[in-house]
Protein backbone atom coordinates (compact mmCIF):
# COMPACT_ATOMS: atom_id res chain seq x y z
CA UNK A 1 0.00 0.00 0.00
CA UNK A 2 1.20 3.57 -1.32
CA UNK A 3 0.47 6.60 -0.29
CA UNK A 4 0.97 10.55 -0.81
CA UNK A 5 0.05 13.14 1.05
CA UNK A 6 0.58 16.69 -0.60
CA UNK A 7 0.67 19.18 2.15
CA UNK A 8 1.19 23.46 1.71
CA UNK A 9 3.38 25.63 4.09
CA UNK A 10 0.95 28.84 4.90
CA UNK A 11 1.32 31.87 6.78
CA UNK A 12 -0.62 32.20 10.18
CA UNK A 13 -3.58 33.83 8.88
CA UNK A 14 -4.14 36.28 11.62
CA UNK A 15 -1.00 37.94 10.48
CA UNK A 16 -0.79 41.20 9.20
CA UNK A 17 -0.36 41.14 5.01
CA UNK A 18 1.47 43.51 2.99
CA UNK A 19 1.42 43.32 -0.94
CA UNK A 20 4.87 42.53 -2.66
CA UNK A 21 6.44 45.13 -4.64
CA UNK A 22 4.57 43.96 -8.16
CA UNK A 23 1.16 43.71 -6.19
CA UNK A 24 1.12 39.85 -7.14
CA UNK A 25 1.15 38.06 -4.10
CA UNK A 26 2.28 39.17 -0.17
CA UNK A 27 5.31 39.98 1.13
CA UNK A 28 6.94 37.07 2.52
CA UNK A 29 8.99 39.27 5.36
CA UNK A 30 7.72 38.60 9.29
CA UNK A 31 5.39 36.01 8.62
CA UNK A 32 4.88 32.58 10.92
CA UNK A 33 4.44 29.70 8.71
CA UNK A 34 2.65 26.65 9.15
CA UNK A 35 0.67 23.41 7.70
CA UNK A 36 -2.13 24.17 6.11
CA UNK A 37 -4.60 23.29 7.95
CA UNK A 38 -6.46 21.34 5.62
CA UNK A 39 -3.37 19.45 4.68
CA UNK A 40 -3.01 18.67 8.55
CA UNK A 41 -6.26 16.59 7.96
CA UNK A 42 -5.06 14.82 4.88
CA UNK A 43 -1.40 13.73 7.08
CA UNK A 44 -3.56 12.61 9.99
CA UNK A 45 -5.67 10.04 7.99
CA UNK A 46 -3.06 9.01 5.63
CA UNK A 47 -1.23 8.08 9.03
CA UNK A 48 -4.23 6.54 10.78
CA UNK A 49 -4.73 4.45 7.39
CA UNK A 50 -1.20 3.00 7.53
CA UNK A 51 -1.62 1.90 11.51
CA UNK A 52 -4.87 0.58 10.52
CA UNK A 53 -3.52 -1.64 8.09
CA UNK A 54 -0.98 -2.77 10.88
CA UNK A 55 2.52 -0.51 9.18
CA UNK A 56 1.89 -2.57 5.84
CA UNK A 57 1.81 0.42 4.26
CA UNK A 58 4.05 3.71 3.17
CA UNK A 59 3.36 7.28 3.30
CA UNK A 60 5.28 9.67 1.09
CA UNK A 61 4.26 13.25 2.02
CA UNK A 62 5.16 15.98 -0.76
CA UNK A 63 5.68 19.57 -0.75
CA UNK A 64 6.55 22.10 -2.83
CA UNK A 65 8.18 25.76 -2.06
CA UNK A 66 11.30 27.22 -0.87
CA UNK A 67 13.56 26.02 1.60
CA UNK A 68 11.19 27.48 4.74
CA UNK A 69 9.20 24.29 3.63
CA UNK A 70 11.17 21.70 4.77
CA UNK A 71 10.40 22.58 8.39
CA UNK A 72 6.52 21.59 7.75
CA UNK A 73 7.48 18.27 5.72
CA UNK A 74 9.62 17.14 8.47
CA UNK A 75 6.20 18.17 11.01
CA UNK A 76 4.35 15.74 8.75
CA UNK A 77 7.21 13.10 9.36
CA UNK A 78 6.98 13.66 12.56
CA UNK A 79 3.34 12.81 12.75
CA UNK A 80 4.33 9.48 10.86
CA UNK A 81 4.62 9.79 7.18
CA UNK A 82 7.74 8.05 6.16
CA UNK A 83 9.11 9.73 3.52
CA UNK A 84 9.44 12.96 2.54
CA UNK A 85 9.59 14.90 -0.74
CA UNK A 86 10.32 18.71 -1.33
CA UNK A 87 10.10 20.20 -4.53
CA UNK A 88 12.75 22.87 -4.14
CA UNK A 89 10.95 25.88 -5.92
CA UNK A 90 11.32 29.56 -4.65
CA UNK A 91 8.69 30.84 -7.14
CA UNK A 92 5.79 28.86 -5.56
CA UNK A 93 4.12 30.81 -3.77
CA UNK A 94 2.91 32.38 -7.15
CA UNK A 95 2.57 29.51 -8.99
CA UNK A 96 -0.98 29.15 -9.69
CA UNK A 97 -2.90 25.53 -9.76
CA UNK A 98 -2.44 24.42 -12.51
CA UNK A 99 1.30 24.61 -12.57
CA UNK A 100 0.99 23.09 -9.13
CA UNK A 101 -0.61 20.03 -10.43
CA UNK A 102 1.74 19.52 -13.18
CA UNK A 103 4.90 18.81 -11.00
CA UNK A 104 2.84 17.01 -8.74
CA UNK A 105 1.27 14.86 -11.31
CA UNK A 106 4.49 14.55 -12.59
CA UNK A 107 5.75 13.38 -9.76
CA UNK A 108 3.01 10.57 -8.66
CA UNK A 109 2.86 9.24 -12.06
CA UNK A 110 4.61 5.92 -12.65
CA UNK A 111 4.88 5.89 -8.36
CA UNK A 112 1.81 3.95 -8.11
CA UNK A 113 0.19 5.02 -5.50
CA UNK A 114 -2.96 3.25 -3.81
CA UNK A 115 -4.34 6.27 -2.66
CA UNK A 116 -3.42 10.43 -2.67
CA UNK A 117 -4.91 12.99 -0.20
CA UNK A 118 -4.59 16.64 -0.66
CA UNK A 119 -6.27 19.32 1.50
CA UNK A 120 -9.48 20.61 -0.18
CA UNK A 121 -8.04 23.98 -0.68
CA UNK A 122 -5.01 26.21 0.81
CA UNK A 123 -5.98 28.76 3.57
CA UNK A 124 -3.86 31.57 1.27
CA UNK A 125 -5.39 31.17 -2.03
CA UNK A 126 -8.46 28.91 -1.54
CA UNK A 127 -8.60 27.81 -5.27
CA UNK A 128 -9.16 24.12 -4.54
CA UNK A 129 -8.21 23.33 -7.49
CA UNK A 130 -5.19 21.10 -6.80
CA UNK A 131 -6.17 18.12 -6.25
CA UNK A 132 -8.68 17.75 -8.45
CA UNK A 133 -5.87 18.55 -11.46
CA UNK A 134 -3.87 16.09 -10.02
CA UNK A 135 -6.39 13.31 -10.17
CA UNK A 136 -7.50 14.42 -13.91
CA UNK A 137 -3.89 14.10 -14.86
CA UNK A 138 -3.50 11.19 -12.92
CA UNK A 139 -6.75 9.58 -14.53
CA UNK A 140 -8.04 8.45 -10.99
CA UNK A 141 -11.28 8.80 -9.13
CA UNK A 142 -11.70 12.01 -6.63
CA UNK A 143 -13.60 13.27 -4.34
CA UNK A 144 -13.43 16.80 -3.08
CA UNK A 145 -14.09 17.65 0.86
CA UNK A 146 -14.34 14.29 2.35
CA UNK A 147 -15.14 14.58 6.13
CA UNK A 148 -15.08 10.71 7.26
CA UNK A 149 -13.47 8.06 5.00
CA UNK A 150 -13.04 3.90 5.54
CA UNK A 151 -10.82 1.41 3.54
CA UNK A 152 -11.38 -1.64 3.54
CA UNK A 153 -9.60 -4.15 0.41
CA UNK A 154 -8.89 -1.09 -1.94
CA UNK A 155 -13.51 -0.23 -1.33
CA UNK A 156 -13.08 3.26 0.05
CA UNK A 157 -16.55 4.77 1.45
CA UNK A 158 -16.31 8.65 1.87
CA UNK A 159 -18.64 10.89 3.35
CA UNK A 160 -18.64 14.75 1.82
CA UNK A 161 -20.70 17.88 3.25
CA UNK A 162 -23.06 19.63 1.17
CA UNK A 163 -24.80 22.63 1.50
CA UNK A 164 -27.56 22.73 4.08
CA UNK A 165 -25.42 20.23 6.63
CA UNK A 166 -26.26 16.80 4.70
CA UNK A 167 -23.46 14.36 4.23
CA UNK A 168 -23.53 12.23 1.23
CA UNK A 169 -21.59 9.11 1.37
CA UNK A 170 -19.97 8.01 -1.40
CA UNK A 171 -18.11 4.84 -2.67
CA UNK A 172 -15.14 4.52 -5.21
CA UNK A 173 -12.08 2.08 -5.55
CA UNK A 174 -8.64 2.76 -5.11
CA UNK A 175 -6.48 4.11 -6.90
CA UNK A 176 -8.21 7.39 -6.23
CA UNK A 177 -7.19 10.79 -4.75
CA UNK A 178 -9.82 12.60 -1.93
CA UNK A 179 -9.38 16.05 -0.82
CA UNK A 180 -10.24 16.87 2.74
CA UNK A 181 -12.24 18.91 4.54
CA UNK A 182 -12.34 20.20 7.95
CA UNK A 183 -14.16 17.61 10.40
CA UNK A 184 -12.57 14.41 9.19
CA UNK A 185 -10.43 13.72 12.08
CA UNK A 186 -8.35 15.81 14.74
CA UNK A 187 -4.91 15.55 13.80
CA UNK A 188 -1.96 14.63 16.59
CA UNK A 189 0.71 16.32 17.93
CA UNK A 190 3.84 14.50 17.58
CA UNK A 191 5.99 13.51 20.42
CA UNK A 192 9.28 14.85 20.82
CA UNK A 193 11.28 11.44 19.88
CA UNK A 194 9.26 11.48 16.78
CA UNK A 195 10.48 15.53 16.45
CA UNK A 196 13.99 14.36 17.08
CA UNK A 197 13.43 11.25 14.89
CA UNK A 198 11.71 13.60 11.83
CA UNK A 199 14.77 16.18 12.06
CA UNK A 200 17.45 13.13 10.93
CA UNK A 201 15.27 11.71 8.32
CA UNK A 202 17.05 12.08 4.70
CA UNK A 203 14.45 13.87 2.27
CA UNK A 204 14.25 13.38 -1.65
CA UNK A 205 14.82 16.46 -3.62
CA UNK A 206 13.62 17.49 -6.65
CA UNK A 207 13.42 20.32 -9.42
CA UNK A 208 10.42 21.59 -10.81
CA UNK A 209 12.00 20.95 -14.45
CA UNK A 210 12.35 17.17 -14.13
CA UNK A 211 8.77 17.02 -12.94
CA UNK A 212 7.53 18.70 -16.04
CA UNK A 213 6.43 22.23 -14.43
CA UNK A 214 3.97 23.48 -17.37
CA UNK A 215 3.30 27.23 -17.95
CA UNK A 216 0.52 29.01 -16.22
CA UNK A 217 -3.00 29.39 -17.09
CA UNK A 218 -3.65 32.44 -14.87
CA UNK A 219 -2.05 35.85 -13.77
CA UNK A 220 -2.43 37.70 -10.66
CA UNK A 221 -2.46 41.30 -10.06
CA UNK A 222 -3.22 44.00 -7.37
CA UNK A 223 -3.33 41.71 -4.03
CA UNK A 224 -4.67 43.98 -2.18
CA UNK A 225 -6.44 44.57 1.67
CA UNK A 226 -9.97 43.60 1.43
CA UNK A 227 -11.39 46.87 2.73
CA UNK A 228 -14.38 46.60 4.32
CA UNK A 229 -17.05 49.37 4.79
CA UNK A 230 -17.66 48.69 8.17
CA UNK A 231 -21.16 50.14 9.02
CA UNK A 232 -19.94 50.24 12.75
CA UNK A 233 -17.66 51.51 15.12
CA UNK A 234 -14.72 49.74 16.17
CA UNK A 235 -13.80 50.11 19.84
CA UNK A 236 -10.39 49.74 21.85
CA UNK A 237 -9.01 50.16 25.29
CA UNK A 238 -9.56 48.86 28.65
CA UNK A 239 -12.05 46.13 29.28
CA UNK A 240 -13.90 47.44 31.71
CA UNK A 241 -15.00 50.61 29.73
CA UNK A 242 -15.05 48.83 26.60
CA UNK A 243 -18.04 47.23 28.46
CA UNK A 244 -19.93 50.26 29.71
CA UNK A 245 -19.67 51.27 26.19
CA UNK A 246 -21.23 47.77 24.42
CA UNK A 247 -23.62 47.97 26.93
CA UNK A 248 -24.57 51.66 26.25
CA UNK A 249 -24.76 50.78 22.68
CA UNK A 250 -26.78 47.70 23.62
CA UNK A 251 -29.40 49.89 25.58
CA UNK A 252 -29.87 52.64 23.15
CA UNK A 253 -29.32 50.22 19.55
CA UNK A 254 -31.30 47.12 20.62
CA UNK A 255 -34.75 46.17 22.55
CA UNK A 256 -32.73 42.68 23.85
CA UNK A 257 -31.82 44.27 26.78
CA UNK A 258 -35.70 44.64 27.93
CA UNK A 259 -36.51 41.37 26.99
CA UNK A 260 -35.69 38.84 29.47
CA UNK A 261 -32.17 39.96 28.78
CA UNK A 262 -30.08 40.84 31.91
CA UNK A 263 -32.06 41.94 34.46
CA UNK B 1 -18.99 37.26 -25.01
CA UNK B 2 -20.41 34.01 -24.74
CA UNK B 3 -21.30 32.50 -21.34
CA UNK B 4 -22.25 29.30 -20.63
CA UNK B 5 -23.94 28.93 -17.04
CA UNK B 6 -23.88 25.32 -14.75
CA UNK B 7 -27.14 25.40 -12.66
CA UNK B 8 -27.12 23.11 -10.12
CA UNK B 9 -29.69 21.19 -8.37
CA UNK B 10 -29.25 20.10 -4.42
CA UNK B 11 -31.80 18.15 -2.80
CA UNK B 12 -33.63 17.06 -5.85
CA UNK B 13 -34.29 20.72 -6.43
CA UNK B 14 -32.93 23.77 -8.67
CA UNK B 15 -30.48 25.22 -6.42
CA UNK B 16 -31.62 29.24 -5.23
CA UNK B 17 -28.03 30.59 -5.81
CA UNK B 18 -28.53 29.56 -9.56
CA UNK B 19 -30.31 33.10 -10.08
CA UNK B 20 -26.87 34.81 -9.39
CA UNK B 21 -25.35 32.85 -12.55
CA UNK B 22 -28.10 34.45 -14.38
CA UNK B 23 -26.91 37.99 -12.42
CA UNK B 24 -22.90 37.95 -12.93
CA UNK B 25 -23.67 37.13 -16.86
CA UNK B 26 -26.09 40.53 -16.51
CA UNK B 27 -23.09 42.35 -15.26
CA UNK B 28 -21.13 40.79 -18.26
CA UNK B 29 -23.80 41.91 -20.69
CA UNK B 30 -22.96 38.20 -22.42
CA UNK B 31 -24.99 35.87 -24.09
CA UNK B 32 -26.15 32.79 -22.34
CA UNK B 33 -27.11 29.23 -22.18
CA UNK B 34 -27.00 26.89 -19.51
CA UNK B 35 -26.35 23.02 -18.57
CA UNK B 36 -28.28 21.67 -15.47
CA UNK B 37 -28.67 18.02 -14.83
CA UNK B 38 -31.93 18.48 -13.07
CA UNK B 39 -35.82 17.72 -13.96
CA UNK B 40 -37.87 19.57 -16.71
CA UNK B 41 -40.79 20.38 -14.05
CA UNK B 42 -38.17 22.82 -12.01
CA UNK B 43 -35.98 25.14 -14.59
CA UNK B 44 -35.17 28.56 -14.38
CA UNK B 45 -36.69 30.87 -16.88
CA UNK B 46 -34.39 32.77 -19.51
CA UNK B 47 -33.95 33.48 -23.10
CA UNK B 48 -30.92 31.17 -24.64
CA UNK B 49 -30.68 27.68 -25.16
CA UNK B 50 -30.85 25.29 -22.17
CA UNK B 51 -28.82 21.56 -22.10
CA UNK B 52 -30.78 19.03 -19.84
CA UNK B 53 -29.73 16.05 -18.49
CA UNK B 54 -32.24 13.90 -16.31
CA UNK B 55 -31.45 13.98 -12.63
CA UNK B 56 -33.46 10.75 -12.39
CA UNK B 57 -30.74 9.17 -14.31
CA UNK B 58 -27.35 10.99 -13.79
CA UNK B 59 -27.91 11.49 -10.22
CA UNK B 60 -26.78 14.66 -8.17
CA UNK B 61 -23.04 13.83 -7.81
CA UNK B 62 -21.94 11.53 -10.14
CA UNK B 63 -18.70 14.26 -10.97
CA UNK B 64 -17.39 12.14 -13.82
CA UNK B 65 -20.70 11.14 -15.89
CA UNK B 66 -21.13 15.64 -15.08
CA UNK B 67 -17.86 15.99 -16.71
CA UNK B 68 -19.25 14.68 -19.64
CA UNK B 69 -22.67 16.46 -19.46
CA UNK B 70 -21.28 19.65 -19.10
CA UNK B 71 -18.51 18.99 -21.78
CA UNK B 72 -21.38 17.98 -24.56
CA UNK B 73 -22.90 21.21 -23.66
CA UNK B 74 -19.50 22.97 -24.20
CA UNK B 75 -19.06 21.59 -27.29
CA UNK B 76 -22.47 22.33 -28.38
CA UNK B 77 -21.97 26.03 -27.40
CA UNK B 78 -18.20 27.03 -27.59
CA UNK B 79 -18.18 29.45 -24.96
CA UNK B 80 -15.69 32.04 -23.92
CA UNK B 81 -16.43 31.37 -20.29
CA UNK B 82 -17.76 28.87 -18.16
CA UNK B 83 -19.49 29.49 -14.91
CA UNK B 84 -20.27 27.35 -11.69
CA UNK B 85 -21.04 28.40 -8.32
CA UNK B 86 -18.22 27.83 -5.76
CA UNK B 87 -20.41 25.58 -4.18
CA UNK B 88 -20.06 21.42 -3.27
CA UNK B 89 -21.07 20.70 -6.83
CA UNK B 90 -19.05 23.59 -8.52
CA UNK B 91 -15.30 23.30 -7.13
CA UNK B 92 -15.66 19.55 -7.63
CA UNK B 93 -16.63 19.56 -11.41
CA UNK B 94 -15.32 22.71 -12.45
CA UNK B 95 -11.26 21.66 -12.20
CA UNK B 96 -12.26 18.47 -13.77
CA UNK B 97 -13.44 20.49 -16.81
CA UNK B 98 -10.83 23.18 -16.90
CA UNK B 99 -8.27 19.80 -16.66
CA UNK B 100 -9.97 18.49 -19.73
CA UNK B 101 -10.29 21.81 -21.47
CA UNK B 102 -6.68 22.54 -20.70
CA UNK B 103 -8.17 26.40 -19.48
CA UNK B 104 -7.34 28.57 -16.84
CA UNK B 105 -9.98 28.29 -14.03
CA UNK B 106 -10.52 30.92 -11.31
CA UNK B 107 -12.47 30.00 -7.67
CA UNK B 108 -14.37 32.49 -6.12
CA UNK B 109 -14.67 34.87 -8.17
CA UNK B 110 -16.21 37.96 -5.96
CA UNK B 111 -15.74 40.70 -8.73
CA UNK B 112 -15.23 41.34 -11.69
CA UNK B 113 -12.44 44.14 -12.64
CA UNK B 114 -10.39 44.69 -16.10
CA UNK B 115 -10.65 42.26 -17.79
CA UNK B 116 -10.35 40.20 -14.48
CA UNK B 117 -12.10 38.46 -11.92
CA UNK B 118 -11.25 39.38 -8.11
CA UNK B 119 -11.09 36.98 -5.63
CA UNK B 120 -10.28 36.62 -1.73
CA UNK B 121 -7.31 35.31 -0.53
CA UNK B 122 -5.75 34.55 3.15
CA UNK B 123 -9.04 33.64 4.68
CA UNK B 124 -10.81 37.02 3.17
CA UNK B 125 -8.70 39.28 4.61
CA UNK B 126 -7.13 40.22 1.00
CA UNK B 127 -8.07 40.50 -2.38
CA UNK B 128 -6.54 39.74 -5.92
CA UNK B 129 -7.66 39.59 -9.19
CA UNK B 130 -6.80 37.01 -11.40
CA UNK B 131 -6.03 36.73 -15.61
CA UNK B 132 -7.16 34.03 -16.74
CA UNK B 133 -4.35 33.21 -20.19
CA UNK B 134 -6.09 31.33 -21.98
CA UNK B 135 -8.78 31.71 -24.81
CA UNK B 136 -11.23 30.05 -22.84
CA UNK B 137 -11.96 30.09 -18.92
CA UNK B 138 -13.86 28.09 -16.35
CA UNK B 139 -14.98 30.60 -13.11
CA UNK B 140 -16.67 29.42 -9.83
CA UNK B 141 -19.18 32.09 -8.22
CA UNK B 142 -18.66 32.75 -4.82
CA UNK B 143 -22.71 32.55 -3.52
CA UNK B 144 -23.52 35.66 -2.30
CA UNK B 145 -21.18 37.90 -4.11
CA UNK B 146 -23.41 38.39 -7.39
CA UNK B 147 -27.10 39.87 -7.41
CA UNK B 148 -29.28 36.38 -7.91
CA UNK B 149 -31.83 37.45 -11.10
CA UNK B 150 -35.18 36.19 -12.18
CA UNK B 151 -35.96 35.97 -15.82
CA UNK B 152 -38.97 35.40 -17.68
CA UNK B 153 -38.33 33.95 -21.09
CA UNK B 154 -38.65 30.80 -22.40
CA UNK B 155 -34.99 28.52 -22.91
CA UNK B 156 -34.83 26.21 -26.15
CA UNK B 157 -34.43 22.80 -24.28
CA UNK B 158 -31.64 20.75 -25.72
CA UNK B 159 -31.87 17.15 -23.98
CA UNK B 160 -28.62 15.53 -23.09
CA UNK B 161 -27.43 12.03 -22.61
CA UNK B 162 -24.27 9.83 -21.99
CA UNK B 163 -23.21 6.75 -20.73
CA UNK B 164 -23.77 6.74 -16.89
CA UNK B 165 -20.92 4.45 -16.07
CA UNK B 166 -18.95 6.14 -13.30
CA UNK B 167 -16.19 4.97 -10.87
CA UNK B 168 -18.02 7.14 -8.07
CA UNK B 169 -20.53 5.29 -6.76
CA UNK B 170 -23.14 7.97 -4.80
CA UNK B 171 -24.91 5.80 -1.62
CA UNK B 172 -27.35 8.54 -0.70
CA UNK B 173 -27.42 11.43 1.96
CA UNK B 174 -28.35 12.07 5.42
CA UNK B 175 -30.05 14.93 6.79
CA UNK B 176 -28.87 17.00 9.45
CA UNK B 177 -29.98 15.99 12.80
CA UNK B 178 -31.61 18.02 14.26
CA UNK B 179 -31.18 20.05 17.33
CA UNK B 180 -31.66 23.53 18.60
CA UNK B 181 -33.45 25.65 16.53
CA UNK B 182 -31.94 28.90 16.72
CA UNK B 183 -33.76 30.41 13.53
CA UNK B 184 -35.94 31.89 16.35
CA UNK B 185 -33.59 32.89 18.32
CA UNK B 186 -33.84 37.09 19.39
CA UNK B 187 -30.27 36.82 20.68
CA UNK B 188 -27.19 34.49 19.73
CA UNK B 189 -23.99 34.63 21.27
CA UNK B 190 -21.79 32.66 18.81
CA UNK B 191 -18.12 30.82 19.75
CA UNK B 192 -15.58 30.45 17.05
CA UNK B 193 -11.65 29.11 17.56
CA UNK B 194 -10.76 32.64 19.30
CA UNK B 195 -12.26 31.42 22.08
CA UNK B 196 -9.57 29.29 22.84
CA UNK B 197 -10.51 26.44 24.64
CA UNK B 198 -13.75 24.03 25.71
CA UNK B 199 -13.75 25.83 28.93
CA UNK B 200 -13.39 29.15 28.02
CA UNK B 201 -17.39 28.29 26.16
CA UNK B 202 -18.87 29.04 30.12
CA UNK B 203 -17.76 32.59 29.29
CA UNK B 204 -19.79 32.86 26.04
CA UNK B 205 -22.83 30.72 27.69
CA UNK B 206 -22.39 33.41 30.49
CA UNK B 207 -23.16 36.26 28.07
CA UNK B 208 -25.49 34.55 26.26
CA UNK B 209 -27.58 34.11 29.32
CA UNK B 210 -27.23 37.45 30.73
CA UNK B 211 -28.60 38.78 27.44
CA UNK B 212 -31.49 36.29 27.54
CA UNK B 213 -29.90 34.42 24.12
CA UNK B 214 -29.01 31.45 22.66
CA UNK B 215 -25.35 29.67 21.86
CA UNK B 216 -24.07 29.46 18.34
CA UNK B 217 -21.06 28.45 17.02
CA UNK B 218 -18.28 28.52 14.14
CA UNK B 219 -17.66 25.57 12.74
CA UNK B 220 -13.84 25.48 14.48
CA UNK B 221 -15.70 25.40 17.76
CA UNK B 222 -17.75 22.85 16.39
CA UNK B 223 -15.12 20.64 15.09
CA UNK B 224 -12.92 21.39 18.27
CA UNK B 225 -16.12 19.07 19.77
CA UNK B 226 -16.73 22.41 22.39
CA UNK B 227 -19.97 22.90 20.89
CA UNK B 228 -22.98 20.87 19.42
CA UNK B 229 -23.18 20.31 15.63
CA UNK B 230 -26.57 21.39 15.90
CA UNK B 231 -25.68 25.01 16.77
CA UNK B 232 -23.41 25.74 13.73
CA UNK B 233 -23.89 29.01 11.99
CA UNK B 234 -23.37 29.33 8.27
CA UNK B 235 -22.99 27.58 4.88
CA UNK B 236 -22.63 24.11 6.09
CA UNK B 237 -25.07 24.47 9.67
CA UNK B 238 -28.12 27.01 10.32
CA UNK B 239 -29.30 30.39 8.60
CA UNK B 240 -29.95 32.80 11.66
CA UNK B 241 -31.52 36.04 11.85
CA UNK B 242 -31.61 37.37 15.50
CA UNK B 243 -31.79 40.98 16.90
CA UNK B 244 -28.41 40.68 18.19
CA UNK B 245 -25.98 38.59 17.03
CA UNK B 246 -22.87 38.29 19.35
CA UNK B 247 -19.48 36.95 17.15
CA UNK B 248 -16.59 35.70 19.91
CA UNK B 249 -13.57 34.99 18.43
CA UNK B 250 -14.78 34.30 15.52
CA UNK B 251 -12.75 35.52 11.62
CA UNK B 252 -16.12 36.16 9.74
CA UNK B 253 -14.92 33.53 7.19
CA UNK B 254 -17.51 33.67 3.85
CA UNK B 255 -18.95 30.20 5.14
CA UNK B 256 -19.86 31.80 8.40
CA UNK B 257 -20.91 35.28 7.07
CA UNK B 258 -23.86 33.42 4.86
CA UNK B 259 -25.86 32.20 7.86
CA UNK B 260 -25.40 35.58 9.63
CA UNK B 261 -25.36 38.06 7.57
CA UNK B 262 -29.76 38.82 7.92
CA UNK B 263 -28.64 39.53 11.61
CA UNK B 264 -30.02 43.03 13.26
CA UNK B 265 -27.00 44.50 15.53
CA UNK B 266 -23.91 42.48 14.91
CA UNK B 267 -21.11 42.87 17.75
CA UNK B 268 -17.73 41.39 17.13
CA UNK B 269 -15.04 40.44 19.52
CA UNK B 270 -12.06 40.08 18.12
CA UNK B 271 -7.76 40.70 18.48
CA UNK B 272 -7.37 41.06 14.90
CA UNK B 273 -9.03 44.17 13.69
CA UNK B 274 -8.38 43.32 10.07
CA UNK B 275 -10.67 40.19 10.67
CA UNK B 276 -13.04 40.12 7.91
CA UNK B 277 -15.82 40.36 10.51
CA UNK B 278 -15.21 44.02 10.76
CA UNK B 279 -17.33 43.97 7.45
CA UNK B 280 -20.34 43.02 9.20
CA UNK B 281 -19.95 44.21 12.34
CA UNK B 282 -22.09 46.95 13.64
CA UNK B 283 -19.91 47.31 16.85
CA UNK B 284 -16.10 45.78 16.57
CA UNK B 285 -14.34 45.37 20.38
CA UNK B 286 -10.90 44.94 19.55
CA UNK B 287 -10.29 43.07 22.42
CA UNK B 288 -9.13 39.43 24.14
CA UNK B 289 -12.74 37.47 24.74
CA UNK B 290 -11.40 35.96 27.88
CA UNK B 291 -11.04 39.75 29.05
CA UNK B 292 -14.19 41.12 27.58
CA UNK B 293 -16.29 39.03 28.03
CA UNK B 294 -16.92 38.75 31.80
CA UNK B 295 -16.03 42.72 31.93
CA UNK B 296 -19.77 42.99 29.79
CA UNK B 297 -21.50 40.40 31.62
CA UNK B 298 -20.76 42.09 35.04
CA UNK B 299 -21.37 45.50 33.53
CA UNK B 300 -24.85 44.18 32.02
CA UNK B 301 -25.88 42.52 35.84
CA UNK B 302 -24.49 45.80 37.13
CA UNK B 303 -27.51 47.31 35.64
C1 LIG C 1 -17.38 24.05 2.34
C2 LIG C 1 -17.17 24.78 3.59
C3 LIG C 1 -18.26 24.99 4.41
C4 LIG C 1 -18.09 25.67 5.60
N1 LIG C 1 -19.18 25.90 6.39
C5 LIG C 1 -19.03 26.64 7.50
C6 LIG C 1 -20.16 26.97 8.32
O1 LIG C 1 -21.29 26.57 8.07
N2 LIG C 1 -19.95 27.72 9.42
C7 LIG C 1 -18.71 28.20 9.77
O2 LIG C 1 -18.60 28.90 10.79
N3 LIG C 1 -17.64 27.89 9.02
C8 LIG C 1 -17.77 27.13 7.90
N4 LIG C 1 -16.67 26.81 7.17
C9 LIG C 1 -15.35 27.11 7.73
C10 LIG C 1 -14.90 28.53 7.53
O3 LIG C 1 -14.25 28.63 6.28
C11 LIG C 1 -13.91 28.93 8.63
O4 LIG C 1 -12.84 28.01 8.67
C12 LIG C 1 -14.54 29.01 10.02
O5 LIG C 1 -15.74 29.75 9.98
C13 LIG C 1 -13.57 29.68 10.94
O6 LIG C 1 -14.04 29.59 12.26
P1 LIG C 1 -13.53 30.65 13.33
O7 LIG C 1 -13.86 32.01 12.88
O8 LIG C 1 -14.07 30.20 14.64
O9 LIG C 1 -11.97 30.38 13.38
P2 LIG C 1 -10.76 31.21 12.79
O10 LIG C 1 -10.94 31.54 11.38
O11 LIG C 1 -9.54 30.50 13.21
O12 LIG C 1 -10.86 32.60 13.57
C14 LIG C 1 -10.55 32.77 14.91
C15 LIG C 1 -10.66 34.25 15.18
O13 LIG C 1 -10.49 34.48 16.56
C16 LIG C 1 -9.65 35.58 16.76
N5 LIG C 1 -9.03 35.42 18.07
C17 LIG C 1 -8.00 34.59 18.40
N6 LIG C 1 -7.76 34.66 19.72
C18 LIG C 1 -8.64 35.53 20.22
C19 LIG C 1 -8.91 36.00 21.54
N7 LIG C 1 -8.20 35.58 22.59
N8 LIG C 1 -9.90 36.90 21.71
C20 LIG C 1 -10.63 37.34 20.63
N9 LIG C 1 -10.44 36.91 19.39
C21 LIG C 1 -9.46 36.01 19.18
C22 LIG C 1 -8.69 35.56 15.61
O14 LIG C 1 -8.18 36.87 15.37
C23 LIG C 1 -9.59 35.07 14.47
O15 LIG C 1 -10.19 36.15 13.80
C24 LIG C 1 -16.81 26.13 5.98
C25 LIG C 1 -15.73 25.92 5.16
C26 LIG C 1 -15.88 25.27 3.95
C27 LIG C 1 -14.70 25.09 3.06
Amino acid sequence: MNILVCIKQVPDMAGHFEPNEAATWFDEAGHAWRMNEYDTFAVEEAVRLKEQLGGEAEVTVLSIGPARVVETIRKAIAMGCDEGVHIDDADAPERDPWQIASMIAGFAAGRGFDLVFTGMQSEDRSSAQVGVLIAERLGVPCVTGITAFGWRDGEITVEREIEGGRNCSIRLKSPALLTCQQGLNSPRYPNLPSIMKAKRKALTILTPEELGLEKPKTRSTKFRLHERKTAGVVLEGDVQMLAVQVREILETKTAVLGKGGAR
Amino acid sequence: MKLLLVGEYRDGRLAAETAELFGFAARLDAEVSMVLVGSADDLPAFDGRFYLADLETYGEYQPDVHKRLVFEAIEGEQPDVVVFLHSSYGWDLAPRIAAAMQTAQVSGVVGIDDGGYVVESCNGKMLRTVHPETPVAVLTLQPGAFEALKMDAQPEVIKLDTSSESAIKFVGCRQPEAGVDLTRAEVIVSAGRGVGSADQVALVEALASALGGEVGASRQAVDAGWLDRSRQIGTSGQSVSPALYVACGISGAIQHLAGMKGSGIVLAVNTDRDAPIASVADVLVVADVAEFLPALVEALEKR
